[in-house]
């Protein structure tokens, strides 16, 4: 049997790349499974919210909405830090880690800055989570946003060092590629989580 | 040395750091085993309380216990990681490759799943075992009632087992798509990896309800926010809603791998292919969608829209016909085929008796007039131990015979097999029949005992006696396994004469599995004369590459170099294992427990020098 099916002809992979990007790389793959799970507990938070809803009146109850102004503030800083995570992607797809090395970082700061910006959203829910099941619902969303963009923020400098200290092999760059991925979902997830949050309160 | 031979070293250090999927898939099947053995004692408890009427063998409290830790461990520490087991033994071997991706994370997984377990079973010990059901309906398991911290340590559990079958569900998928050996295009993989792959993507939807579910108890109990509370907007049956959004899918995600394993036994032991492959294909994929239809059919005795009810009334019909359609696709397999009457088919066969009377009285309680009655009686327990013990054990120990050559290079003897099968046929059917009986005649489940003037102690002795033949096929089973391992007769490579690239390897296989991977022609390569037209040459063995291929066609893409031995996976899983238990006493501990999880995962992911220069060697940009 072994001697039979070991016949030629052989197919020889050493003339193949050693990485690939986009769905060529299992990382993507990876990346896009952690989106799927992590799009369906959004999806079900939402869910959650609008469950509460049904059940109250009026909405929201005995509180005032949510103030609009750090809300809007990050939702513009995630729209643009897609300009620098789009450079940053397409820099290391070119293998260019000089155009890298300065993506990783204003990308970064944008996190930064993003996170920043998210304390004085928490002072401004003008709810506490344990004021009334809307507050928690309201609570839950945001902080399971925040979770991710805590996560994807401590990742972004760990591959920012890696990318400045070594030791650096080309195929590092998918992980940068990948990483840039991700943020992408942070950001896609984030808009329809400010639409509940901040929007939702006023028109409902 | 083959390089890859490096993933799995014989030793302690080697057993703490493999990432070997062999290693770590016996590792699954072996600790599901175990904790399926301790739910097992479990249910004898139980079962010796209700032999009798009036007994006082266990008060009401530790009969909670009992019971919710059973049905606890069956579902979440057995069920599921046993068949996760099986994929991440077989998937790799079957689509001709040398490991599962990402193989550090499934280590991760597998100690997560391990801590999870033990933490059950630890608070059980010390009395805090969860009481209120596997299902920890709110109130009852909320701030208000739920005392102490039983419901959290049920809570915390599922959040490890959950993290740990959805990171081994984004490998299962990956691997299928992206390893599968030149050739091998997506309609000549073998249908228990399909099987394997659809319940990956179930977990991937279902099991974040109740990981949400589960964290909403927690935060309800522990941070005081009202989502499952009445009296300030929140409402228990979102519990429900959310709970069998995923329970639902669940079972059908720990029956979807059995129908794998039957479709690879009855295959094999029919010795022909099997009959209708698309159409089992198919069936699967739409079993696989209309599972997450069906959830309310579990909350017919609460208050839904009458017209909601009659809508999962029909989508829980609806499902009988995938099912009915692989079962026939089976029985036209057997039928053309000449039938190989083995211990696995035995067990097939049992599949086909005990799941059809299962799913007999599923269209029962699927259907709402009937339900209202027999809610929460015996009827239920029957039939869930019908559909899962037929859906699922039977088929999942056919499995075991099958492939035991496979992992451990010897057969399991034939005539202990045959006993094991009829006592625990005859067993299974003693214990969980006369429920449906005493259902029928009103007995409550989950009451620890029952006055003798109901007139239920007889049909009740005979279930006690049921489960003690169970007991005995079981511990026949158990002899067999550790019989075999000693004496050690080697077997054929591929005794069976089965057809899937699993059978190509030698048995066990070596950390590589193979020495060169095949390139596939058939969808049953090992049958066809030119099944295997030609072998993989050019992959590194150090560092270790893997051959990556698209998706669709199987055609070659690119090499990978996969990761080396690590400990950081367990380091991690312990930092994880803290961040998990501490969090379910401060709220805090959910802060400062990231640290230590944050640093091991870093140094988990930072490359090493020698590591990146192994790589440099054999790095080719495209």
């Amino acid at each position: 049997m072994s001697a039979e099916w070991s016949r030629p002809p052989t197919f020889d992979a050493a003339r193949l790349p050693s990485f690939g990007f986009g769905h060529q790389s299992l990382m993507w793959w990876g990346t896009v499974g952690l989106m799927a799970i992590e799009g369906t507990v959004f999806a079900l938070a939402i869910v959650i919210y609008f469950y509460v809803w049904t059940r109250t009146s009026p909405w929201p109850p005995s509180v005032p909405p949510p103030d609009l102004r750090y809300g809007t503030l990050n939702t513009v800083i995630l729209l643009l830090s897609l300009i620098p995570n789009q450079f940053t992607k397409r820099a290391a797809e070119r293998l260019d880690l000089k155009a890298v090395r300065v993506g990783v970082v204003v990308c970064l700061a944008c996190a930064v800055a993003f996170l920043i910006v998210r304390v004085f959203e928490y002072e401004t829910l003008n709810v506490r989570w344990d004021t009334n099941a809307y507050g928690s619902a309201v609570w839950l969303l945001l902080s399971l946003h925040t979770i991710h963009l805590l996560t994807d923020a401590y990742d972004s400098a760990v591959l920012a060092a890696l990318m400045f200290t070594g030791p650096l092999e080309a195929r590092r760059f998918v992980d940068v590629s990948e990483n840039a991925l991700y943020w992408y979902f942070v950001v896609a997830t984030w808009i329809p989580i400010y639409a509940v949050i901040y929007i939702a309160p006023r028109v409902l | 040395m083959h390089g890859v031979d490096l993933w799995s070293k014989r030793s302690l250090w080697g057993a703490l750091t493999t990432v070997d999927h062999k290693r770590i898939g016996i590792r699954f099947i072996v600790t599901a085993l175990v904790f399926a053995f301790l739910g097992g004692v479990l249910s004898g408890l139980v079962r010796h309380q209700l032999s009798v009427p009036d007994n006082t063998f266990l008060g009401p409290d530790a009969y909670n216990q009992i019971f919710s830790t059973h049905g606890t461990a069956m579902m979440f520490l057995f069920a599921v990681p046993v068949m996760q087991g099986f994929a991440l033994y077989l998937v790799p071997l079957m689509v001709g490759t040398r490991n599962i991706a990402f193989p550090r994370m499934n280590a991760y997984a597998y100690w997560l799943y391990l801590a999870g377990g033990l933490m059950l079973f630890g608070a059980l010990i010390v009395d805090a075992g969860p009481d209120v059901g596997w299902f920890s309906y709110v109130p009852l398991a909320g701030p208000q009632y739920g005392v102490g911290k039983r419901s959290d340590f049920w809570a915390q559990m599922i959040t490890f087992t959950e993290v740990s079958a959805l990171l081994v569900a984004v490998s299962v998928i990956t691997t299928t798509f992206k390893l599968r050996a030149p050739g091998m295009t997506l309609d000549r993989i073998p249908l228990f990896v399909w099987a394997m792959l659809i319940t990956s993507f179930m977990i991937m939807f279902a099991m974040p309800a109740v990981m949400l579910a589960s964290t909403a108890l927690i935060l309800d109990r522990l941070v005081a926010t009202h989502l499952f509370n009445p009296a300030e907007g929140g409402d228990p049956l979102l519990w429900q809603h959310l709970f069998w959004f995923f329970g639902h899918p669940e079972v059908y995600l720990i029956f979807m791998p059995a129908l794998g394993m039957l479709s690879a036994i009855i295959e094999t032991f029919s010795r022909r292919p099997i009959f209708g492959y698309p159409a089992m294909v198919l069936a699967l994929i739409a079993t696989g969608f209309l599972s997450f239809a069906l959830w309310v059919h579990h909350m017919f005795a609460t208050e839904i829209p009458e017209v909601a009810k009659s809508f999962f009334t029909a989508a829980s019909m609806v499902i009988a016909i995938p099912t009915a359609i692989q079962i026939f696709c089976w029985i036209a397999t057997m039928w053309s085929g000449r039938l190989n009457f083995k211990t696995p088919l035995l067990f097939a066969f049992g599949f086909f008796f005990i799941l059809t009377l299962g799913g007999m009285t599923g269209l029962m309680v699927a259907s709402v007039p009937l339900d209202m009655q027999l809610h929460d009686t015996q009827f239920v327990v029957a039939h869930l131990h019908y559909v899962l013990i037929g859906g699922a054990v039977f088929p999942m120990l056919g499995a075991i015979y099958y492939w035991f050559p496979k992992f451990t290079g010897a057969m399991l003897n034939e005539r202990l097999g045959r006993w094991h099968f009829g006592l625990l046929f005859v067993g299974m059917n003693l214990t969980f029949f006369p429920m449906h009986q005493l259902g029928l005649d009103g007995m409550p489940r989950r009451v620890y005992t029952y006055p003798a003037s109901q007139g239920w102690g007889m049909l009740n002795f005979f279930a006690s006696i049921g489960d003690i033949v169970v007991d005995l096929a079981m511990a026949i089973f158990i002899v067999n396994v550790l019989w075999t391992l000693l004496r050690r007769r080697e077997s054929a490579m591929n005794p069976w004469n089965a057809p899937s690239l699993e059978w190509l390897a030698p048995s066990p296989p070596p950390p590589h599995n193979f020495a060169a991977i095949p390139i596939v022609a058939s969808r049953e390569p090992l049958w066809e004369p030119n099944g295997i037209v030609g072998r993989v040459d050019g992959l590194a063995r150090d560092p270790p590459e893997l051959l990556v291929t698209t998706a669709l066609d199987a055609t070659p893409q690119h090499r990978v170099a996969f990761p080396t031995p690590s400990v950081w996976p367990l380091l991690s899983a312990f930092a994880t294992t803290v961040l998990f238990i501490g969090s379910i006493f401060t709220p805090w501990a959910a802060v400062w427990g990231t640290v230590p999880v944050a640093i091991a995962l870093t140094i988990w992911f930072w490359p090493t020098r020698e590591e990146t220069q192994s790589h440099l060697k054999v790095e080719k940009v495209p």
